[in-house]
């Protein structure tokens, strides 16, 4: 029987605003497996959706972060569940996508389901961590919040289409941020997998958008938008990176600059990139 | 401007019809053993005792009571499972297992709140919205911790403590366990938990759980029994830590028997809690927060507000808002989804409160009691508020740990914080104000664990709860609640 | 029973001396109001407590028709609705009243002639109040000379949030004086006002000025009536009876939609101002759509099944 059924391909979209939508361009293009056989038509984002999701990601980042730190946390917990059921299919993606053999594929899937229940369980200790009350010399009670810097640009990684992925989107997110991102260009399928399932995890629309398409063409829009508050430079090979960091110094962008795969998973780096402190005085007196 | 009276009466006499939630949610059996290295066992010397419903006087099912010998036996089991398995377990792997009993119990949450109102006594409305998701929360909560422990900032690689006994109330039966078990689960311990001798249901339940999620056997043993119990497991040389919440009276008894040895020791004990109330309060929500203060599972809280400090210029106006609002109280079935206080745990502790309350009215203070009608079965204490109480009045002095409200005045912000320290106790205090400097100033010199503003009773698994002085030490919650469990 | 009593109604004599009397109102907390709300909304109703409140609830409902493009046709149907909101069944009581346009009071008078329903005008330059005093109260003189028996009139918020009480107060006198024996109700449009001790001091102001009601909106602003807002405002109209005598009458409206919304309402009357407020005489929803889930849930409890929204009228 299985031999006679003709397999259903599906067609892989962007994620803007909560809604899998082709690009506005109408433009598409042909990924391939790592062995270089035919693997899925992808859209091919243009400046126009990059703009259309920092539209979206701005409009919910306000109640994202007002959402209390322990749903946050439940939200990313239920992408580990949905993640978890569909190891199988990330695991044959990754290994289609990065070229390895079925056992080191599933063994990247589960770290990157675990990273995924590690960012779960930050949400609601960032504050923590990175905050405070501060000991100030004089009647006051004086503390501080970290707060999320608004809207994220993440270039995910090229090479580590899934684990890297879910590392640098999943810290903005943690911490309040909203995120817009431009997939892994050769290997988009495991990220936009994580995408659907995002889409199944009770994310509210917006917070979480993917953008597939050339990385030459798409980062300077990322770089250069105003209403990005931060940028994840991370899947930017070579120089680019440093004009990147210039154009994005235009509106005063934090930039995290890449590092490569070397980094210490236990590492707050990530999580510590997109904050900013937010400190409260209050007199105290009768 | 003038005062004219609306009849009490005129309040809340839309009368709604029963809306009972079904006992056989619960599914319960007929017996329970103790759940030692994974499995249910018969107690060696075979005892059972009854697990009543303190709102019928039924039995509900019959326990297994632990013997010195039981003790021994869970307690080598936590050996055992903290040396062969837990130690060598990842804060990665160990926080999977959490998040799995987190969301096991919020799948049978239902279940669990129907149980536990039928053990407590406590109305199902609180049960089913604050003790159970707050246990789920606490789970989640500590999950996250198990593999981030190197940044709670108790330094590099933080250890465990060990096998730790821990001994807990009847009035938050489920969620005390989950304050115990969650913090000290993620930081690598192994427990023996003993649920207290008159609600031992929910942690029984909270067993099947914990073999549903496929905890290793032996991580968690759950021992019902009674003081006796208690006391063999806190003397048993195999356990590391323990940790304790309930009297002060048996705190004490339990700090000098460890004394002498190496044992770890985190207590909760009793509580006094003064809710100070300011002429500027935002006054329909202090009203409230008084009512929640004190009323919230019929007084059975360690951090109840049960003083209320009241500025003189208000006092007549806040007695008379607070009296209209006791009498709408719906007192009763605690499976009624409407009732809003429900019986009384035990009749030893219902003979307490009487015998306490007995005391306000010789001792001259102005007894207020709701004229609601309690059931002929069970036990039940009206809502009582006392005025007119002074700092002497064993009321003011004593925790009466039942649904009884001590009004007493002040006139500046010292003589609050003075009357609210006046007392051995130091666990919560509320102050109501909408004046933020002052408030900080009150929460600045209140020798009290935690306090409250503009709110009362709020617990939260991120947020450190605790006593100071004889309401014992040690946090449970929040990063500092780590610290109980960890080698540090 | 309180008897209201002029005598005890405080005099206001002075911007000044109103402004004090608001400001010394006690404020609202936030977050215990908006959890107080929330935690009468998990009261339970349920046979004939249900099936009560559910009659109640019509029996209050103002069916509203405020669009531009109301036909006169949709009146007559509005109307004959509102007397008889299922024609099958004659034990359905009448709704409390339709609420319309100045312009449209005449038409529905003579739809309902002298049955128990009432006809409420919103005037004063409903929704925005943006007009002179002069039109505004040339607004509530036509539709009292076209027969209405209530006059729904709203506030200038804009007076009212920069501070200028006494104008706002001045309005709602002279617009009482207006309306004679004709029912005053006071939109506060509290979505615009947004903080609660606003609601809670403008509920006293338009109390002062004499309003028969008050009322939380007029429908067409994002945030219509919520519970909190309710709330505060059934707290405001009880603090007031208890110092003044005066049982003075809330209306929420807009965005209340089903059953369980209005049940929730009826609680929130039931424990905060009490029962004597569950009356249509001091308690109303401005509604359009509500009144057709409250018709499909009466017949649900009757028939043990749930119905079709075809069941009934449209209108």
């Amino acid at each position: 029987m299985s031999d006679s059924h003709v397999e259903v391909r599906k067609t892989y979209k962007l994620l803007i605003d909560g809604a899998l939508a082709r690009s506005e361009s109408g433009r598409s293009y042909e990924v391939t497996t790592a062995a270089g056989a035919f693997l899925a038509n992808v859209a091919q984002g243009s400046r126009k959706d990059v703009r259309a999701a920092v539209v979206a990601a701005r409009a919910a980042q306000a109640n994202w972060w007002s959402a209390t730190a322990y749903n946050r946390g439940q939200v990313i917990y239920r992408l580990a569940e949905m993640a978890e059921s569909r190891r199988a299919e990330l695991a044959e993606h990754v290994a289609l996508s990065e070229g390895l053999k079925p056992a080191a594929a599933q063994v990247t899937v589960a770290r990157a389901v675990d990273r995924m229940v590690w960012y779960a369980g930050w949400t609601d200790k960032v504050a923590q961590v990175l905050g405070g009350a501060n000991p100030v010399a004089g009647p006051f009670f004086n503390f501080s919040l970290p707060t999320p810097s608004g809207v994220v640009g993440v270039v995910a990684p090229q090479e580590s289409s899934l684990e890297g992925f879910v590392d640098c989107v999943l810290a903005p997110l943690c911490v309040g941020n909203t995120v817009v991102v431009l997939a892994s260009q050769l290997r988009p399928t495991p990220a936009l997998l994580v995408g659907e399932m995002s889409t199944t995890s009770d994310f509210p629309t917006g917070v979480l958008n993917i953008v597939t398409g050339f990385t030459q063409e798409l980062t300077p829009t990322l770089a250069s938008h105003e209403d990005i508050d931060g940028i994840d430079l991370e899947g930017v090979e070579g120089d680019a990176a440093d004009a990147l960091a210039k154009v994005a110094a235009g509106s005063i962008k934090r930039v995290l600059r890449p590092r490569g795969r070397h980094d210490d998973p236990t590492s707050l780096r990530r999580l510590r990139a997109f904050v900013e402190t937010s400190t409260v005085w209050h007199t105290i007196g009768q | 401007m003038t005062q004219h009276h609306l009849a009490n009466s005129e309040l809340g006499s839309l009368d709604y019809d029963p809306a009972p939630e079904s006992a056989q949610i619960a599914k319960l059996k007929g017996a329970y053993g103790l759940f030692i290295d994974g499995q249910f066992t018969d107690p060696t010397q075979h005892e059972q005792f009854a697990s009543l419903n303190p709102a019928t006087e039924e039995t509900l099912v019959t326990v297994a009571h632990a013997s010195a010998e039981d003790v021994d036996r869970a307690v080598a089991s936590a050996r055992k499972a903290y040396d062969t398995v837990w130690s060598k377990t990842t804060g990665a792997r160990r926080a999977k297992y959490l998040f799995r009993i987190a969301r096991i119990i919020q799948e049978r949450s239902r279940e669990l709140a129907v149980v536990e109102t039928l053990d407590n006594g406590k109305p199902i409305r609180e049960s089913r919205d604050v003790d159970i998701p707050l246990a789920a929360a606490h789970f989640f909560y500590y999950a996250g911790w198990a593999d981030k422990l190197d940044h709670a900032g108790f330094g590099a690689d933080p250890r465990p403590v060990g096998v730790c006994g821990q001994i807990i109330p009847w009035n938050f039966p489920l969620l005390m366990a989950a304050w115990k078990l969650a913090p000290a689960l993620a930081a690598g311990n192994t427990c023996v938990l003993k649920p207290a001798e008159t609600t031992p249901l929910s942690a029984l339940i909270l067993a099947e759980i914990l073999q549903q999620a496929e905890l290793p056997e032996g991580v968690v043993n759950i021992i019902t029994g009674d003081g006796s119990t208690g006391s063999a497991l806190v003397e048993h040389p195999g356990v590391d830590k323990i940790a304790f919440t309930g009297s002060t009276e048996v705190g004490r008894l339990i700090q000098q028997r460890v004394a002498t040895t190496t044992k770890r020791l985190t207590l909760e004990l009793g509580g006094n809690g003064a809710n100070i109330v300011f002429d500027d309060a935002p006054v329909d929500e202090m009203i409230e927060g008084i009512i929640d203060g004190i009323f919230f599972n019929q007084g059975h809280v360690c951090c109840a507000g049960s003083r209320l400090l009241v500025q003189e210029t208000i006092a007549d106006e806040v007695l008379r808002r607070l009296v209209r609002r006791v009498e709408q109280l719906r007192v009763g079935d605690p499976m009624d989804k409407n009732t809003d206080v429900g019986a009384i745990n035990s009749a030893a502790q219902l003979e307490r409160i009487k015998e306490l309350t007995a005391f306000g009215e010789s001792e001259g203070a102005t007894r207020y009691t709701s004229s609601c009608a309690l059931p002929d079965k069970g036990y039940w204490f009206a809502p009582t508020v006392f005025a007119d109480v002074t700092q002497s009045h064993r009321i003011a002095r004593e925790e009466i740990f039942g649904p009884v409200l001590s009004v007493l005045t002040f006139r500046t912000p010292e003589e609050a914080v003075a009357k609210a320290n006046n007392t051995n106790y130091g666990l919560a205090c509320g102050v109501w104000s909408e004046k933020g400097s002052r408030t900080l100033w009150v929460a600045q010199r209140l020798r009290a664990g935690v306090v409250w503003a503009n709110t009362y009773n709020r617990f939260d698994p991120t947020s450190p709860f605790g006593g100071v002085r004889e309401s014992g030490f040690g946090r449970e919650g929040g990063r500092h609640g780590l610290e109980a469990y960890l080698n540090v | 029973m309180v008897i209201p009593d002029a005598s005890t109604m405080p005099a206001v004599e002075s911007e000044a001396q109103l402004r004090a009397l608001l400001a010394g109102l006690c404020g609202v907390d936030a977050v215990g109001a908006e959890a107080r709300a929330a935690k009468l909304a998990t009261r339970s109703i349920k046979r004939s407590t249900k099936r009560a409140a559910l009659d109640l609830a019509i029996s209050m409902v103002d069916l509203t028709a405020l669009e531009g493009a109301d036909s006169p046709g949709r009146i007559v149907s509005l109307c004959t609705k509102a007397m008889r909101p299922d024609p099958r069944d004659p034990r359905v009581p009448s709704v409390a009243a339709v609420c319309v346009y100045a312009d449209l009071v005449a038409q529905a008078r003579t739809v309902l002639g002298d049955s128990s329903v009432k006809v409420a005008a919103v005037a004063t330059a409903f929704p925005s109040g943006r007009a002179s005093l002069r039109v505004k109260l040339a607004d509530v003189s036509d539709a009292l000379d076209a027969g209405a028996d209530e006059v729904d009139m709203v506030i200038d918020r804009g007076a009212f949030l920069s501070g200028r009480v006494g104008q706002v107060f001045d309005e709602i006198v002279a617009v009482k004086e207006v309306c004679g024996r004709a029912q005053l109700k006071v939109i506060l449009e509290t979505g615009e006002l947004v903080t609660y001790d606003n609601v809670r001091r403008a509920s006293w102001l338009a109390m002062l000025g004499g309003a028969d009601f008050i009322k939380t909106s007029t429908g067409k602003v994002v945030v219509s009536a919520t519970t909190p807002v309710a709330l505060v405002m059934l707290e405001a109209v009880r603090d007031f009876a208890e110092s003044t005598g005066h049982l003075v009458g809330v209306k929420v409206a807009g965005g209340i939609r089903n059953s369980k919304d209005a049940i929730h309402y009826l609680v929130l009357v039931n424990e905060t101002a009490g029962s004597s407020w569950l009356t249509p005489d001091l308690f109303r929803f401005g509604a359009s759509s509500l009144l057709n889930d409250l018709l499909m849930q009466r017949l649900k409890q009757q028939r043990g099944a749930y119905v079709r929204p075809d069941e009934f009228s449209g209108d």
